[in-house]
């Protein structure tokens, strides 16, 4: 592959936290009982007429200034095309003037990703199809349309076509993920659709212009965006090192097959009509509100994980993920309340699952974490502690001492340490010749006596302060 | 003025009157059937009332901005409070078909656009 | 006698609402079988909301202004748990679940709907030949068209069925059969009264306007029925201004200008003679006449008949057969649409939906509709322009009486220019209204009075002036 560079740039939906529509008071809520959530715009009734939510507005906003966006006057625009789940026959979206134009994204490896504009639009209905062969769409006897989606306030955001890799373009949606979720624009949860990605990939040789591009549908999830780049750049390259042209259309990812397949040539692409939408009117929000909402906005993921770097001395993958789990908060607290900043990070990585920072409360965090540092637990001994702390709450120095946790004594381990070169003499003197790999051999021997009971830095230490 | 404005004035000439093939085509975009006498029918007078609008190309336009509402409001925007909800049976009761309190359709074959 | 008269009587408990609407109701007995002017008589609901009015002046308690007001509103106006049709086989049978903002404001001042009246199918018509329910008939001569689309409402009010009906007006469909009718009709401001619950035809130009037999009426019924409405965007946000109570200010200053580009080439003589008749009377009134000039209304009706069929070709998408009205089965969805549309749509809408479809179309969308809505910008400065000379404007409404039936069906071309003088203010979103002014040939004429936007007092009560000296 590497005389191939993958070209990649996404688009991804995200479903905006509003109580109501886009266009309408009908309830922001689906998943219930089928058309229950329904008004005139909302089926597009005859003789209904759009008016547009402040708060989606808001949002998008919010959105737009969190990704670095210029916050633009905007106009909304038909998009005509005929699908049942598409109420009017049209989809409003912004076209020519989108709200949000010109941000970027920074991943946690440091590298930066324009976005060329981030839009809002209206959700469609869902379409369930029925059939003896199965819900496949070819296969469908009938199809039955569920209303209580339609024209749920959407932000389209698209990506300029940085992305190189498919891990790259897996940190952009998770970063754009956490992002919306941090300003509290969605709940971002791809699984159950609130985030949707469609992803374009052409490959070319590197520093060549760049290639024809596929645009690659329902891909539901981070590991299908994966898998489903890594295929398509596979496949394009096989055609051109094959001789083929690649052809510029859209094309459907299979999880099941792992392939994807084409859905329409670019010949087939619809006309779709775009023109202003004559019921809306333009939208341009005072520059007092832009700035009311900027300054309302959190500190963003970029911004923790760069503050656990330079104040807490973290590596920048620790601080992606503490971030990424939201256990930024917890280890600050922990360091404000006297803890130990480089155990804190340690365990806010590794030892705490998603959701549990709510259990910990950071002036027991922090006491664990000087305890550990102080020596009066060891790194297994602490992490045993850690998890009771969380499942169950309590003081973490009563918790090690109901588990008899306590550092051994050093004349003990000294007097175990005599016992031990007594039995080993061949490899005390490799040892004390300057082959460091023994030390191991005699940490693992004192552990194994003490059941993991002793502080294996304090062995070290006692090794390395007998050796000539 | 409010709406879209066109940075640059359409400077080509008039496209070629419509033909019978755009004609079909046009149909097909919006969803609609002709006969072969709609066909001609339609042919020629669409060319008739397009070449009408052909005075438009003489104009100079350059630098007139496009008009998409003639009363030019902005920002016009609801509060986002939930209103109550159709009667779902008073609407499914209106509905060509249904099946579990859904609209029911034939086969769409295909994905939307 | 007029509604305001008749309101007034009903307020004063001199007269019952029920006998009022039981009037009308007769009144459409005798005379809708020839004239298919009214396609639903709402009998039922009419009587109970009679009887409301009725008991409510009993006991005291306030009633609206049109209290008892028998009305009809055009089809395509949403009234809950009627059929709405539009004119259209599409919309067969379909009853909304919900009312249009102008059907609440007409109850709540105590009007009577008592029918729903026929109109060219979506509004695309000036002669209401295009209703799928069958045409209207002249009141005069029943082998002439009484103008359209809203031809119902002219004829409704022309025959004393009603006093005063609403309409829509997209590019004249008004004030055209208001003039081929000898009623007064009113297309406001655009965003004076609210479009929600209007199915739209060509959403940038529609406007809901009142018809009646007097200014006075006309004033009444569209101040009843205007002011903001936070459920339609365009909407203008300020309440109507009490247009009733300036009609009797005459024209002693006010300048008139006669609109040159619509009195020449293809107008009628006898009609335009009309107009000058029309200004002679204004001038004789105190108003200053003059000759304004406004070029680029010669592109006008081209940009029309592009922006309105653009705007049409995606408002009528909505008639797919999934959720409401006509559904011809088919085994695919894609076939069902287009049976659905096919056998659902007329020819002329068909036509419309063709023509906009292929304007917005990609390679075509910059020379067709971008390009008619820069000259909708030209329409705008030019009327500026006028508006400079001229308080308010004057011009025929149509270069001619009613036609015949059939006359003008062959070329859709030529009915589309029957709309010349009407369509300038859509573009613009200008109020105008034709008043009765005479006849030529034994049938009615009406001249149309233009206000710049807003300005619907300086329009009624030049309207009023040339209403009091119309006799001939």
């Amino acid at each position: 592959m590497s005389e191939w560079e993958t070209v990649i740039g996404l688009e991804v939906h995200v479903e905006l936290s509003t109580a109501t529509k886009l266009f309408s008071g009908s309830p922001n809520h689906f998943g219930g009982e089928p058309n229950t959530n329904i008004d005139p715009v909302t089926l597009g009734l005859p003789g209904a007429l759009p008016v547009l939510n402040r708060s989606a507005v808001e949002l998008a906003i919010r959105a737009g200034l969190a990704l670095g966006c210029t916050v633009q006057p905007s106009v909304f625009a038909r998009k005509n095309y005929f699908y049942p789940d598409m109420p009017k026959g049209f989809q409003i979206s912004q076209y020519d003037r989108p709200i949000n134009v010109d941000g970027s994204i920074e991943l946690p490896g440091g590298t930066v990703i324009g976005i060329e504009r981030a839009h809002l639009e209206e959700d469609t209905g869902k379409s369930t199809h029925v059939g003896s062969g199965g819900t496949r769409i070819h296969d469908a006897d009938y199809s039955l349309v569920d209303f209580n989606r339609a024209g749920v306030p959407l932000l389209e955001i698209v990506s300029r076509p940085d992305l190189r890799s498919a891990e790259d373009a897996k940190a952009y949606v998770s970063e754009l993920r956490a992002v919306l979720v941090t300003v509290g624009a969605s709940d971002g949860k791809m699984e159950e659709g609130s985030l949707r990605v469609d992803c374009n990939v052409s490959v070319r040789r590197p520093g060549a212009p760049l290639g024809t591009r596929c645009e690659v549908k329902n891909v539901n999830s981070l590991r299908s965006l994966g898998r489903a780049i890594d295929y398509e750049a596979r496949r394009q390259i096989d055609l051109i090192e094959s001789g083929e042209a690649v052809s510029q259309e859209t094309r459907h990812w299979n999880d099941d097959t792992g392939r994807t397949q084409t859905l329409r040539s670019k010949e087939e692409a619809t006309d779709y009509r775009y023109f202003p939408e004559p019921d809306l009117v333009e939208v341009d929000p005072d520059p007092a509100w832009i700035e009311e909402i900027r300054s309302s906005l959190p500190s963003l993921p970029r911004e923790r994980r760069h503050r656990l770097v330079d104040e807490l001395g973290a590596d920048p993958l620790s601080a992606a993920i503490v971030v990424e789990r939201g256990l930024d908060r917890l280890v600050f607290d922990a360091v404000a309340a006297g803890g130990d900043a480089a155990r804190a990070l340690n365990h806010a990585r590794n030892n705490v699952a998603d959701g549990e920072a709510d259990r910990l409360d950071a002036a027991g965090f922090a006491s664990l974490t000087t305890m550990e540092a102080d020596g009066a637990l060891t790194a297994t001994q602490a992490k045993t502690v850690l998890a009771e702390l969380i499942a169950e709450g309590g003081d973490p120095a009563e918790i090690a001492a109901r588990h008899g946790f306590q550092a051994m004594d050093t004349s003990e381990l000294d007097a175990l340490l005599d016992s031990l070169i007594e039995a080993h003499p061949d490899d005390w003197a490799k040892f004390c010749a300057g082959e460091q790999k023994v030390m191991g051999f005699f940490v693992g021997q004192v552990m194994k006596a003490t059941r993991g009971q002793a502080d294996g830095k304090v062995v070290t230490a006692l090794l390395m302060g007998r050796r000539p | 003025m409010n709406g879209v404005t066109v940075a640059t004035a359409y400077v080509g000439p008039m496209p070629e009157r419509i033909s019978r093939e755009d004609v079909a085509r046009i149909a097909q975009l919006a969803r609609l059937t002709l006969g072969d006498d709609e066909l001609d029918r339609f042919t020629s007078q669409l060319g008739d009332i397009l070449d009408h609008a052909r005075d438009l190309a003489a104009l100079d336009l350059d630098g007139v901005a496009a008009t998409a509402h003639p009363f030019p409001l902005r920002n016009v925007m609801r509060d986002d409070v939930a209103t109550p909800s159709l009667d779902r049976d008073e609407v499914l009761a209106a509905a060509p078909e249904i099946e579990s309190h859904m609209f029911a359709v034939p086969p769409v074959l295909g994905e939307p656009a | 006698m007029s509604a305001l008269d008749t309101a007034a009587q009903v307020r004063a408990g001199q007269r019952c609402a029920l006998d009022v609407v039981e009037e009308s109701l007769a009144a459409i007995e005798s005379r809708n079988a020839d004239l298919n002017a009214v396609l639903l008589v709402t009998a039922d609901a009419a009587r109970a909301a009679a009887a409301s009015i009725d008991r409510r002046v009993a006991a005291g308690e306030p009633v609206g202004p049109l209290a008892g007001v028998p009305l009809v509103v055009k089809d395509n106006t949403c009234t809950r748990g009627l059929p709405t049709t539009c004119g259209s086989r599409i919309l067969n049978g379909w009853r909304p679940p919900y009312d249009a903002t102008v059907v609440r404001r007409l109850a709540d001042a105590g009007a009577v709907i008592v029918g729903k009246a026929n109109m060219d199918e979506f509004a695309m018509g000036s002669s209401t030949e295009n209703s799928a329910f069958g045409p209207t008939r002249h009141p005069i001569d029943p082998d002439r068209v009484p103008g359209g689309s809203s031809g119902g409402s002219a004829v409704a009010v022309a025959t004393g069925m009603v006093p005063v009906a609403l309409g829509s007006d997209t590019g004249g469909s008004i004030r055209q059969p208001a003039s081929f009718c000898g009623v007064v009709g009113v297309k406001p401001t655009y965003g004076r009264v609210s479009r929600l619950g209007l199915v739209a035809y060509a959403s940038s130009l529609d406007q809901i306007g009142p018809m009646a037999t007097n200014v006075a009426d006309a004033a009444a019924v569209l101040e009843a029925i205007a002011g903001h409405d936070p459920g339609d965007s365009t909407s203008i946000p300020e309440p109507c201004p009490p247009i009733g109570a300036h009609l009797g200010d005459g024209v002693d200053g006010v300048r008139v200008g006669v609109v040159a580009e619509l009195m020449g080439d293809g107008i009628d003589p006898a009609v335009a003679a009309r107009v000058l008749a029309a200004a002679e009377v204004l001038a004789a009134a105190g108003a200053d006449v003059v000759e304004v000039a406004i070029p680029a209304l010669r592109s006008a009706l081209s940009a029309y008949y592009i922006i309105a069929p653009a705007e049409a070709s995606s408002n009528l998408s909505r008639f797919d057969g999934v959720r409401f009205g006509l559904r011809v089965p088919a085994s695919t969805t894609p076939e069902m649409y287009e049976r659905t549309r096919s056998e659902g749509f007329g020819a002329e809408v068909k036509r419309r939906i063709m023509l906009g479809t292929y304007a917005l179309s990609a390679g075509y969308y910059d020379a067709y509709y971008a390009t008619a809505q820069k000259v909708r910008t030209l329409v705008l400065d030019g009327f500026a322009a006028a508006y400079r000379d001229a308080h308010v404007l004057l011009s025929p409404v149509a270069p001619t009486t009613a036609f015949r039936l059939g006359e003008n069906t062959e070329d859709p071309l030529t009915m589309y220019l029957n709309d010349v003088c009407t369509i300038p203010t859509n573009l613009a979103g200008h109020p105008a209204m034709s008043v009765p002014f005479g006849h030529a040939e034994g049938l009615p004429v009406g001249v149309q009075v233009l206000a710049p936007a807003l300005a619907e007092i300086d329009m009624f009560r030049t309207a009023a002036v040339l209403e009091a000296g119309g006799a001939e």
